[in-house]
């Protein structure tokens, strides 16, 4: 597959060997589930809940 | 039922369907007349007279040069969509004018543009494979009785064709294989893919290619919503080198596959389908046998999608469905396609 580079591209993993599927955030944050419906509430409320040090635009307060 | 999405172009008609016959097609609810001027140029007017609201795409109308002549009452039309001739009086009244569509003929389609305003510098998404000298293409456009969106999850999710079509491109291997999911959601790009290393080779390749034993299949789609999909499909023996790191692949059959998806009512849709190969391009029996698998292939979508639709509609509101890992890109292809159409809204012009 090609790979796109610009946008915010999200990419969904079917792990091997399981019925399971890895969600990539454009943000870093993963996170697996069995379920798709759930995976997209999941990608589409970035950032809440996405725990990558880049799911975060705005940095922490001082 | 799955909203229309606005300001978009649309695929009306092949180029060879337009020609000096009056041509009517209905796209996201709305007529369209479609004909050639004399020296070639693609037109596409409001196919309602202004008068009653005659069809113009309807015998008796015709063209007279370049205008169009309404067969009820003679109501004449230019290629601009102004009105040049009513019948009994001299004084054409000025609200006497067709809206006119922008169209574009690329990649042997006839597209249209769809929208409240103009396309700018958009223009459609490419197919070039379909009129490429190093592809030959059978194609070919059927009606399906049946919502967009149902097209839309048939071909995103290629698992039914080892159930819907099997004996012509299904095998066990389809369902069986895992896909990745990619989404581009500001181009709203959908990408699906599914590589499988050791399949069998359906009758629809092997007949095609000739290839006798197992096979690499893979399947790489991208549609772009709403209404351009494309399936990379590359065939070869198992064992076959990888493509090349230019991107060459000699030793491989390709086959685009490719779908111009035209809302055309809530419930109505165009399938326009091709099919463009890289090999055999000059042998006539693979042509048609190619031709008549896919038609084969497509019957049996829109006999199933026009069942799906009737059944649909016999349900009470809100019913459920049950998605799946298959369903991921079909999942990603609903929302875009929701997010396109609330952007586009004539309610969304207007704020």
């Amino acid at each position: 597959m090609n790979t796109l580079t610009e946008g915010e591209v999200y990419r969904i993993h079917w792990v091997p060997g399981t019925d399971r599927l890895l969600a990539v955030c454009h943000c870093g944050g993963e996170r697996e589930f069995e379920d798709p419906v759930a995976l997209w509430d999941w990608l589409l409320a970035h950032p809440e809940g996405h725990s990558s040090p880049h799911a975060h635009a705005s940095p922490a307060a001082s | 039922m799955t909203a229309f999405v606005r300001n978009q172009w649309y695929v009306a008609a092949y180029a060879h369907e337009v020609g000096r016959e009056l041509l009517g097609r209905t796209v996201l609810g709305e007529p369209i007349l479609l004909y050639r001027t004399e020296d070639g140029r693609a037109v596409g007017l409001a196919d309602r007279c202004v008068h009653r609201r005659f069809p113009l795409s309807e015998h008796p109308s015709r063209l007279e040069g370049d205008k169009v002549v309404c067969g009820y009452h003679g109501f004449t039309y230019g290629t601009d969509g102004v009105c040049v001739r009513v019948p009994g009086q001299t004084r054409v009244p000025r609200t006497a004018r067709l809206a006119t569509y922008p169209v574009v003929e690329q990649d042997s389609f006839v597209w249209v543009w769809i929208g409240d305003r103009e396309p700018g510098d958009t223009l459609p998404p490419r197919a070039p494979w379909l009129d490429s000298p190093h592809y030959t293409t059978v194609c070919g456009m059927e009606p399906i009785e049946g919502d967009y969106g149902l097209l839309v999850d048939n071909l995103l999710d290629l698992s039914h064709e080892t159930y819907l079509h099997g004996g012509y491109i299904g095998t066990p291997e389809v369902a069986e294989t895992p896909i990745t999911t990619e989404v581009d959601d500001k181009s709203a790009i959908v990408r699906v893919s599914r590589h499988m290393d050791d399949a069998e080779c359906p009758p629809f390749y092997a007949n095609s290619t000739g290839i006798q034993g197992r096979i690499t299949r893979w399947q790489d789609i991208e549609y772009h919503a709403p209404a351009l999909y494309l399936l990379h499909s590359r065939v070869a023996p198992v064992g076959t080198p990888a493509p090349r790191p230019d991107g060459s692949d000699p030793d491989a059959f390709h086959v685009e596959v490719v779908y111009g998806i035209t809302p055309s009512t809530e419930k109505s849709t165009y399938d326009f389908w091709a099919v463009a190969r890289d090999f055999a391009l000059d042998d006539q029996e693979v042509t048609e046998y190619l031709r008549s698998s896919n038609h084969t292939v497509v019957m049996q979508d829109v006999v199933a999608l026009n069942a799906l639709q009737r059944a649909l509609d016999t349900e009470k509101p809100g019913y459920q469905e049950l998605s799946i890992n298959i369903d991921t890109g079909g999942l990603a292809a609903r929302r875009i396609l929701a997010r396109l159409a609330a952007e586009n809204s004539p309610q969304a012009a207007a704020r």
